[in-house]
């Protein structure tokens, strides 16, 4: 009897785990969902000068995170390496790491409220995942290089944290803006102060450049074909991030330029990432 | 519903003709006294502030003429007095009341202030043994529904005077202002509010400076500050974060030839500058300069303003939420009204009772 029930247990958690691997998507849907519920709750509050309770979108947040992070271990498991081999996961582990970041980082420096613009980026990026044409695990066919692991990783939690910057800086922006005008609205009393924006823009662009050099460094050390091409455009990026940086500390650019360049740059590097696709010789590294 | 109010306010009043029938808070236990005697009132309950006195009374009085209640009660009414009393009835009542504990009928539109003084004129009434039931349910809920009103509108946010709009752009801009450094130039009576303003805010580095140094050295004292030499402010420029100007100067002192290499070594670390004189301390091209936010009067008056115009379109929002408040109360009445509906209503009323509060057997 007992042998026959966990016959019969065992059958349905194979069934269970069978279909979560063959569907790994619906973790993502489920994702974007809870990153489109938290960033409307959140533009609602904000604009509707509500009291926002900031747990729920806290929640929402996390909810979404634990999701994505089903997916890149399903993802992981199924392809034997670090899931980034498809435009789809690339997306996915790039949100994820953007999240990661704002989770670390975002009570630690009373930023809360950058979860207002975190979230809807998020979403846009789990919905771009969705809609990509190969969106199917392809398991690794050579051993598993760790150089190539840790570029790939270490460079897309870069951009994550770049993402964060970008999104600081355009808070910035809408903050500066408003004091300008000297007509702030409610939402310029709900965003974070522009101190604390500046300050966490700059730690956030430190933070990524560190993290994109050593995803650089290791990139050199993969050792198989190169392509130049975007070996030559993750070399513009870094050079202009470590502009940026270099001009702030030396004191010689305004906090305003700071922001603006910390978003150009950020959508020069996502839209490279789009574009590099259709004009690179060589073949994705699997 | 026989729930009465009779009362005059600032709307209907002026100041001359509020004074006169102020009750000061000692005198609040004999006025109950009298109130109560007054033939019909059961029950009796006195508000009086600097802007309105009123008398909350249940009992057969419902109808009575405003100037006859206040002739009963004061005696002695002068020639003119009638137009400036009003009498509420019923629903109207308990509508004004809860309007009035959400700061509706304030001349401060969402000032919080009044719902403490109401509060404390319950109490008082409540150890005078002058409520009973009705009075006691009815403030109670006006309790409820003032909190209800503020922490679900916006009709109390906002800052509407200037020197609290400046203190929250300064919280906008650099967060806490414990590690600010501001400056004061020039020690008049705006600056000085300033200055305290900054103070009870956190902020703990305060220089002082006047052309009269005695006058700056008892402002820094008071604010817990320092007093610096006039012609030594410019050497405090270049670490500082917030400058407030009011100097009687013919002309601008503050210009884009001072600030402009100061800022080359600040960084990114903005200033805020708070030019309150007449004429202007602060060139106006100074704004222009990145990082640098300089408000002049006008444009703290416009922002208190427009603070004080939002409060007041919420008034539409907070008036539905209190009629649902004074049909529920309505209700109540009537069931309590019907003891077939709720036969327990007069034995044990709905609400927590206070210590010290009349019972339901005193009615």
């Amino acid at each position: 009897m007992i042998e026959r029930s966990r016959a019969v247990l065992l059958m349905h958690l194979d069934f269970i785990g069978s279909f979560i691997f063959a569907a790994d998507q619906v973790w993502i849907w489920l994702a974007a969902y809870c990153f489109v519920l938290a960033s409307a709750y959140s533009a609602y509050t904000l604009f509707a000068g509500k009291f926002m309770a900031p747990r729920l979108t806290f929640g929402l947040v996390v909810a979404g995170f634990v999701c994505q992070t089903i997916f890149l271990g399903i993802r992981g498991h199924a392809v034997g390496r670090c899931p980034i081999t498809n435009f789809c996961e690339l997306l996915t582990f790039l949100s994820w790491s953007m999240i990661l970041i704002y989770l670390a980082i975002g009570s630690s420096y009373r930023l809360s409220l950058l979860g207002v613009f975190t979230t809807p980026f998020a979403s846009l990026l789990s919905i771009w995942a969705l809609f990509q044409p190969e969106p199917q695990a392809v398991p690794v066919k050579h051993p598993v290089n760790p150089w190539l692991e840790a570029h790939t990783s270490f460079s897309i939690v870069a951009c994550g944290a770049f993402a964060l910057a970008g999104l600081a800086g355009l808070m910035y922006l809408i903050q500066e803006r408003q004091l300008k005008t000297r007509r702030p609205s409610s939402v310029f009393f709900r965003l974070p102060p522009i101190r604390t924006l500046v300050v966490a823009n700059s730690r956030l662009l430190w933070l990524g450049f560190g993290l994109f050099s050593i995803g650089l460094g290791t990139g050199f050390m993969i050792g198989q074909d190169v392509d130049w091409l975007k070996v030559a455009w993750s070399l513009v990026v870094w050079a202009l991030y470590g502009g940026i940086l270099l001009a702030r500390s030396r004191r010689s650019m305004a906090a305003r330029w700071v922001a603006t360049l910390s978003i150009i740059v950020f959508g020069l590097l996502l839209s490279m990432f789009w574009g590099i696709r259709f004009i690179s010789e060589v073949p994705p590294v699997r | 519903m026989n729930i009465s109010c009779f009362g005059l306010s600032h709307q209907t009043a002026s100041v001359e003709i509020r004074e006169r029938f102020a009750i000061a808070d000692f005198a609040l236990p004999d006025a109950l006294l009298r109130l109560r005697a007054i033939e019909g009132v059961e029950e009796g309950l006195i508000v009086s502030t600097c802007n309105r006195t009123e008398f909350y009374v249940a009992g057969g009085v419902s109808q009575l003429p405003p100037a006859r209640f206040f002739e009963d009660f004061y005696s002695g009414l002068r020639l003119g007095d009638e137009p400036h009393f009003y009498g509420l009835w019923a629903e109207r009542c308990v509508h004004h009341l809860f309007r009035v504990v959400s700061g509706l009928e304030s001349m401060v539109v969402g000032e919080t202030e009044i719902f403490g003084q109401v509060k404390r004129a319950y109490e008082s009434a409540v150890r005078e043994k002058a409520t009973g039931r009705r009075l006691n349910k009815l403030f109670q809920k006006s309790f409820h529904v003032g909190k209800q009103v503020r922490s679900s509108t916006a009709v109390g946010r906002g800052s509407i005077s200037v020197g609290s709009v400046a203190v929250d752009l300064a919280e906008q801009i650099f967060g806490k202002l414990e590690g600010c450094k501001i400056m004061v130039l020039g020690a008049g009576d705006t600056s000085e509010k300033m200055a305290r303003s900054f103070k009870t805010r956190g902020a703990r580095q305060i220089f002082v400076s006047n052309r009269s140094f005695d006058r700056a050295q008892l402002l820094a004292q008071e604010t817990g500050g320092r007093a610096i030499h006039f012609e030594e402010w410019e050497r405090e420029f270049a670490d500082l974060d917030i400058l407030v100007t009011s100097t009687s100067a013919p002309h601008a002192i503050v210009t884009v030839e001072k600030i402009a290499p100061v800022l080359r070594h600040r960084g990114d670390r903005p200033l805020f500058m708070i030019d309150v004189a007449v004429p202007r301390d602060i060139d106006p091209k100074v704004h222009r300069l990145d990082g640098v936010y300089v408000y002049d009067l006008d444009a703290l008056q416009s922002m208190a303003e427009r603070s004080m115009e939002a409060r007041k379109q919420e008034i539409v929002g907070c008036d539905r939420l209190i009629a649902k408040h004074v049909v529920e109360f309505q209700n109540w009445v009537e069931k309590s009204a019907n003891p077939m509906t709720n036969p327990g209503a007069c034995l044990a009323p709905a609400f927590a009772k206070p210590t010290g509060a009349a019972s339901c057997e005193a009615d």
